[in-house]
């Protein structure tokens, strides 16, 4: 009975040590620097996740409403700009792609976003975007050196350009290891000017992941104020109840 | 503990009215103004009074947050979302209750190494101890059970893990693993009564074992930095001459460390909430998935230091009698440690240098325990800590039992350091 457990335990391990494993031969991630309070920097990253992820990705806990709100935006900006679905102000982001349907094309239902940058971190996010390349073996043509066998096509290629790997040359009994990416085929933008659009992104996913954000750092000003002066005033009212200690 | 016999009576009429019917009052001064304290207090004894003030604010912050979670397997994770996203608020009460458990155990840890660097835990504070011990042990199965609530993948897998543990029973181990989780694993069944046992009977549990605490603590009076017995020095009054009323002069005080602690937790919940992903980790915002084992499984970072001693070792059964016997060995510090002078600024040096290797020794297990390097070497350095971690206990019992250790003498009357 104890061996089943112990089993499953150590198979838990295995999985745990054989993921990490995964991970040591992943590349290394780009900083995404993004900034939050750079307003039209995550604007800009709303129109283009609306306009290129949106089709397959929801945000289920994100309002539309609530991205006016925080983002400065009108209700109709948002209604014209980033809603391409009938949603309603109120509504949250949800994609109207059938996940069903969408499990079948892809293997996989394309995930929330919500969470996203909260749950990879917004380094891997930005990276992630940024490492597409042309990979025929994969069912959908594109891989990913960030997220190896990522079932995802690139979605922003048209403005990227089309990358191509380099591989390093294979050591014995393992796979060739992707060098570096080659632009193949110039885009839309140039490399600058991606880079630019996919730290937007980024800076509009890391806002969803916690739109709380703002008015939690404008708080915290104030609250810290308060406590400075808070913690002054007892420590002027300890020394003064204190003056008679020896 | 009934009210002072001095008759002491509130001056107001009605209040001395409620006073001659339930001496409420009187209590309340017998435990505060004329509690008498040590003067000497130093750092190291802000900590209890700041565990009191995160546990009213874990109740209070937990109070509010039960009243917008959904306690299912099906809609907690989306219903922590909507506190953080539509509850007025909610993100504020979510990040108080998330970093308030966090610093409660930092603040816990502090409390509990204080003791041993004054040796609070000796006679006649061996109970006092033992039901402090037995709050950290009620606030671990608390802090495990608040973990898995948000229903992410490191609150599932930590959960797997953990009641697991319970499967190196002999006998009845698969069947206990089954009874904890009503399921074969971790499911609706579970985060249902964890959900209970998290906001009913855990609290009321701590609750009852802090007033046990500070009766035992109000009974013996309280240790000081230089361990010395105030009570055996009273002046004409009856009152101990190293002695101060609690109130004012320590409630000022607390207050001051209260300040300074609110402003670390703070900065902590308005500008790194997840605190680097240490309070808030990243897996536990992915929801919970029975077919997806995350990277790394592991346990918030309180509790790593003895997941390190359990992963190093390679038998299940072994692991889990070590990873007890580590928690289950504080309970008898006070009878391990026969030394007689109490505060380490008199004991020998080789107590001083051993609870300094016992604190590293935890804390780099517990950095082992996190498990962010894959570096083999861990595994074996963990069992070296391990070993350390026990061999402080033989050792402690061995340096006093044998007389090996050589004392400072220990002044009549206590010494103040301003």
């Amino acid at each position: 009975m104890n061996k089943r457990l112990w089993c499953g335990l150590l198979l838990g391990f295995a999985l745990a040590a054989g993921a990490v494993h995964a991970e040591e031969a992943a590349a290394t991630l780009y900083p995404a620097n993004v900034n939050l309070n750079d307003r039209a920097s995550v604007q800009r990253g709303a129109r283009i996740f609306f306009n290129y992820c949106a089709g397959c990705h929801s945000l289920e806990y994100m309002r539309y409403s609530r991205i006016a709100s925080d983002l400065g935006l009108t209700e109709q900006q948002v209604m014209s700009n980033l809603v391409f679905n009938g949603a309603k102000f109120d509504d949250p982001a949800l994609s109207s792609m059938p996940a069903a349907d969408a499990a079948k094309w892809f293997g996989r239902a394309p995930p929330d976003l919500s969470l996203e940058v909260r749950a990879k971190g917004a380094d891997w996010v930005y990276s992630y975007l940024k490492s597409f390349y042309l990979d025929p073996t994969r069912p959908v043509g594109w891989n990913n050196t960030v997220f190896p066998s990522t079932s995802m096509p690139d979605p922003l290629w048209s403005l990227q350009g089309v990358q191509t790997a380099v591989f390093a040359p294979a050591k014995p009994g393992r796979d060739a290891r992707v060098e570096k990416l080659d632009l193949s085929r110039p885009g839309l933008e140039t490399p600058q000017q991606f880079d630019r659009t996919a730290r937007d992104v980024t800076a509009f996913l890391a806002y969803v992941a916690e739109p709380n954000v703002y008015e939690r750092e404008r708080l915290g000003v104030w609250v810290i104020l308060y406590l400075v002066a808070f913690s002054l005033l007892a420590l002027f009212l300890k020394h003064e109840y204190w003056k008679d200690v020896h | 503990m009934a009210a002072a016999p001095d008759a002491w009576k509130p001056r107001n009429k009605a209040l001395a009215w409620i006073e001659d019917r339930l001496p409420i009052f009187g209590f309340m001064r017998a435990h505060t103004a004329e509690y008498y304290a040590p003067k000497n207090f130093n750092f190291m004894y802000y900590f209890g009074s700041l565990a009191m003030l995160v546990l009213v604010n874990q109740i209070v912050t937990g109070i509010f947050l039960t009243m917008n979670f959904n306690p299912s397997a099906a809609g907690a994770f989306a219903s922590v979302e909507y506190i953080m996203r539509d509850v007025e608020w909610g993100w504020l009460i979510r990040y108080m209750h998330t970093t308030g458990a966090s610093l409660f155990f930092v603040v816990v840890y502090l409390h509990m190494f204080r003791a041993l660097m004054y040796g609070s835990y000796k006679q006649p504070r061996e109970l006092l101890w033992v039901i402090g011990m037995l709050i950290y042990l009620a606030l671990m199965a608390e802090a495990f059970m608040g973990y898995v609530l948000p229903w992410g993948q490191m609150s599932f897998w930590g959960a797997k893990v953990i009641i697991s543990l319970f499967g190196a029973v002999p006998v009845i181990g698969n069947r206990l693993v089954e009874w904890i989780m009503g399921d074969f694993l971790p499911a609706d069944a579970t985060l249902n009564r964890f959900f209970a046992l998290h906001v009913i009977a855990l609290p009321l549990v701590l609750l009852l074992l802090v007033v046990l605490h500070l009766g035992a603590l109000h009974t013996s009076g309280s240790n000081n930095p230089d361990g010395i017995e105030i009570k055996q020095h009273k002046g004409p009054d009856g009152k101990p001459l190293d002695g101060i009323p609690f109130h004012p002069y320590y409630t000022v005080k607390d207050l001051v460390g209260v300040g300074f602690f609110l402003l670390i937790a703070a900065f902590i919940i308005f500008y790194q909430p997840t605190f680097f992903g240490l309070f808030l980790e990243k897996d536990n915002f992915v929801p919970a998935n029975p077919l997806v084992t995350p990277a790394a499984i592991h346990p918030v970072w309180y509790f790593t230091p003895f997941y390190a001693m359990l992963r190093s070792i390679p038998s299940k059964g072994l692991g889990v009698l070590t990873l007890f016997a580590a928690v289950a060995v504080l309970f008898f510090l006070p009878w391990i440690d026969r030394g007689r002078v109490k505060s380490m600024r008199y004991r020998g040096s080789g107590y001083k240098i051993a609870i300094a290797v016992f604190a590293l020794t935890f804390i780099w297990l517990g950095k082992i325990g996190i498990g962010e390097s894959t570096w083999i070497g861990d595994t074996y350095i963990a069992r070296a800590l391990t070993v350390v971690y026990f061999a402080f206990f033989v050792f402690l019992w061995a340096y006093t039992y044998f007389g090996w250790e050589k004392t400072k003498p220990v002044p009549e009357r206590v010494t103040m350091h301003e």
